[in-house]
């Protein structure tokens, strides 16, 4: 592949722009990587080596977070991830159709995830194992959507986690107009009940039409609604460079709002730009984009490999960024944990995933009757004679098991 | 299934002689506004303009900014947060300006709005109304004439419904607003002038409910939207010839109900259903089908469709050769008789 040096623009006024050969698209891409470096745009207060850097403008909203919290912060993390790769086990054995890992993105979501506050509504993808877990949700409850007994188990309204969706960006713009409710409800400003929004997807989804029209409404419309992308670096195997020629975050000021780059690896980082701009959203200020810019681990879904389309040195790279590790690392050196709680989480973790692959065996097929339950609030009396007929045609087998 | 109840008197301007179907739906939309905080409308241009047709008219000054929310150009936006807004507990009207333009929204639609109930098992409702001026006959360019009713018809989830008439319309604006599943209106866009007398204290028909509009005993004239008209028209012409034919106004498309089209077709013998829409994979596909499982033994003559053809709508100058007129629905009838 070209360096980006061996593409250079022609200077204004300079030399004759004729003359500039067009850049291959392999120059293009390679160009493209440069600006989605990290860099010094990176909001980092946890280093991959698991230094805490001073960072005068976020370290405020971390002020509470002592040793307890922290642990706290790891414990989610590794309780999380562990169910997460349960889940990709269960699937290897045939008990879920599909597995989403989220491996390798624990900080970015348990950041944003334990920024928000009860009153705040989540409008997930379908990667947030990490937030649904911050949202009270147990990873026992997403099983059902990947064996395929049901579509979405939880209470959203309960739990203020939206349903996780599957098509790419639609949940965007729902958010959007949630967050216009909040407003509509006269819920922003600073009292404590105040609301915020926040919604999450990939740096695939930011190619999608919905997501750009979220970003407008939201904008016009002074929604309290925080954008959080998840700058994963692949949408299945279409890199980021495939979706735009500027750094994610950057997006934001076309459309009259802040972004900001943040570490996703860096759990701290992510709790502390989550809590400031969920703050602006709450006092009225507006929509915000984050950009967490952080690496899947872990292929796209169970379905799919990214030996064909990925570099195992681009993965060896990121390793060394593991949010895990780097909190672990700062814990022991800083004198903020035993070895005895780590050795505790590590019994909490795998008691935790026993007890996933118990209710996984143990979730009953639901009846055929599910098929047709809760299509209208009202009612649908085509339907309903459907549903009768068949289930007739059903109890005229053999003793009228089905 | 219970028609959604209106409990509460509205307020209706005095003395309401005789109302275009446009300004019928405009009182609806009021009616339901005033009676339901929660209520909004939203779309391009439904605000200080009142809308391209002036069907929301006065209403932004009325009731507000927040109520009535001048949107930007952005359809998958209009449905996508009213999506959210539904969730939140309003009851969202959303405009798409013509029919052509709901494509950009199908997406929403179909993924979002059809299924969030279904996904989670009635957790939530998504009570929020598509307003859609739809069909042909007003000289326009494209995007702006078509019938794309089945593709929704055929989308579990939502309910799908046509007025007729201007009775019809203010009833049935303000239930599909009550209703608790999503609702896509379609409104004749060309029948927005039809007058009518409206009593406002009078019970109204059920929403999903078809309906006899003129009884006859010759053959069955099933239709909907902007040719209930035209087939109201051609049986006034057919009983110069001393044929007697019935009208149904089918008014629900999704769910269909045909319980009124068995029960005249069993009378009748002969069925002939006119749609403005392409007849291939139609609602008058799905009617021809239902009818002859239900009315086998009863029918004199196959179930014949009178629609637009299987093209793309055509250019405004050769419309009035695309849709069904009295002749051809006239014709239809003919030859369902002397089978």
């Amino acid at each position: 592949m070209s360096s980006p040096e061996q593409w250079t623009h022609p200077e204004p006024g300079g030399g004759p722009a004729a003359t500039a050969a067009k850049p291959t698209p392999e120059q293009v891409i390679a160009g493209l990587r440069a600006t989605n470096e990290g860099g010094a745009e990176l909001v980092e207060l946890l280093t991959p080596e698991g230094e805490r850097v001073a960072n005068p403008e976020f370290d405020k909203y971390v002020d509470d977070i002592g040793a307890e919290q922290l642990r706290g912060l790891y414990r989610d993390m590794v309780l999380v991830r562990r169910a997460d790769r349960e889940g990709n086990a269960l699937q290897r054995q045939g008990q879920l159709g599909i597995w989403v890992p989220l491996l390798g993105q624990e900080a970015a979501q348990i950041g944003a995830g334990r920024a928000l506050k009860p009153q705040d509504m989540a409008f997930p993808s379908y990667r947030e194992h990490g937030v649904a877990w911050c949202r009270g949700i147990k990873p026992e409850q997403i099983l059902a959507t990947f064996r395929g007994t049901q579509h979405s188990e939880w209470d959203p309204v309960q739990h203020r986690f939206h349903p996780y969706t599957i098509v790419i960006g639609n949940q965007v713009v729902n958010a959007a107009g949630y967050a216009m409710g909040q407003r509509f409800d006269g819920k922003v400003g600073n009292e404590p009940d105040a609301e915020a929004t926040m919604v999450f997807f990939g740096d695939g989804a930011t190619s999608q039409g919905d997501v750009h029209e979220g970003f407008v409404w939201a904008a016009v419309y002074d929604a309290p609604v925080v954008f959080y992308c998840q700058n994963n670096q692949w949408a299945i195997s279409e890199p980021t460079e495939r979706q735009s020629r500027l750094p994610l975050y950057q997006r934001a000021r076309g459309y009259g709002f802040p972004g900001i780059r943040v570490d996703g690896n860096d759990v701290l980082a992510c709790l502390a730009v989550s809590r400031w701009a969920l703050e602006e959203c709450r006092t009225g200020n507006g929509p915000v984009l984050i950009e967490a810019f952080t690496y899947r681990m872990d292929a796209h879904t169970t379905s799919d490999d990214p030996t064909r389309y990925r570099l195992s040195d681009e993965l060896e790279a990121w390793k060394l960024k593991d949010p895990i590790e780097r909190v672990r690392v700062h814990l022991v050196r800083s004198g903020m944990a035993e070895p005895e709680f780590f050795d505790e989480v590590q019994v909490e973790a795998d008691q935790l995933a026993s007890e996933l692959r118990a209710y996984c065996f143990n979730m009953p097929d639901p009846p055929a009757e599910r098929i047709f339950s809760k299509v209208y609030a009202g009612g649908n009396p085509v339907l309903d004679q459907q549903r009768d007929e068949y289930l007739d045609y059903l109890a005229g087998f053999e003793g009228g098991a089905h | 299934m219970a028609a959604p109840v209106m409990d509460k008197k509205v307020a209706v301007p005095a003395a309401p002689t005789k109302l275009t179907m446009g300004k019928a739906i405009n009182m609806g939309l009021r009616a339901a506004m005033e009676r339901d905080p929660k209520v909004l409308v939203m779309g391009e241009d439904v605000g200080k303009m009142g809308g391209v047709y002036r069907i929301t008219d006065g209403l932004q000054k009325d009731f507000g900014e927040h109520r009535v929310l001048d949107t930007p150009l952005s359809e998958s936006g209009i449905v996508g947060t009213a999506v959210g807004l539904a969730v939140r507990g309003f009851r969202p009207v959303c405009e798409i300006q013509f029919e052509g333009f709901i494509f950009p929204a199908f997406d929403q639609i179909s993924s979002q709005v059809a299924k969030l109930h279904y996904r989670t098992q009635g957790m939530l409702k998504l009570p929020l109304v598509i307003r859609v001026p739809f069909g042909g006959g007003v000289g326009a360019v494209e995007h702006h004439s078509e019938s794309p009713e089945a593709y929704f018809a055929h989308m579990p989830g939502i309910k799908v419904v046509s007025c007729a008439n201007p009775v019809d319309a203010y009833w049935m604006i303000q239930q599909a607003i009550d209703s608790d599943d999503p609702v896509i209106f379609f409104e004749p866009k060309r029948r927005y002038h039809e007058k009518a007398e409206i009593d406002t204290d009078a019970t109204p028909y059920p929403l999903f409910k078809s309906r006899v509009v003129r009884p006859g005993t010759t053959a069955t004239l099933a239709s909907y939207g902007p040719l209930v008209k035209t087939c109201l028209d051609a049986a006034t012409a057919a009983a110069e010839d001393g044929q007697d034919l019935e009208v149904i106004d089918l008014r629900t498309l999704s769910p269909l109900d045909l319980d009124p089209v068995f029960e005249s077709v069993r009378r009748t013998g002969h069925l002939v259903v006119a749609s403005e829409a392409p007849g291939e994979v139609s609602i008058a596909s799905e009617i021809a089908d239902r009818v002859q499982r239900e009315c086998f033994y009863s029918l004199e003559a196959p179930v014949l469709k009178v629609t637009g053809f299987d093209t793309p709508y055509p250019p405004s100058k050769v419309e009035e050769e695309y849709l069904p007129d009295l002749d051809r629905v006239l014709d239809a009838v003919d030859r369902s008789l002397a089978w």
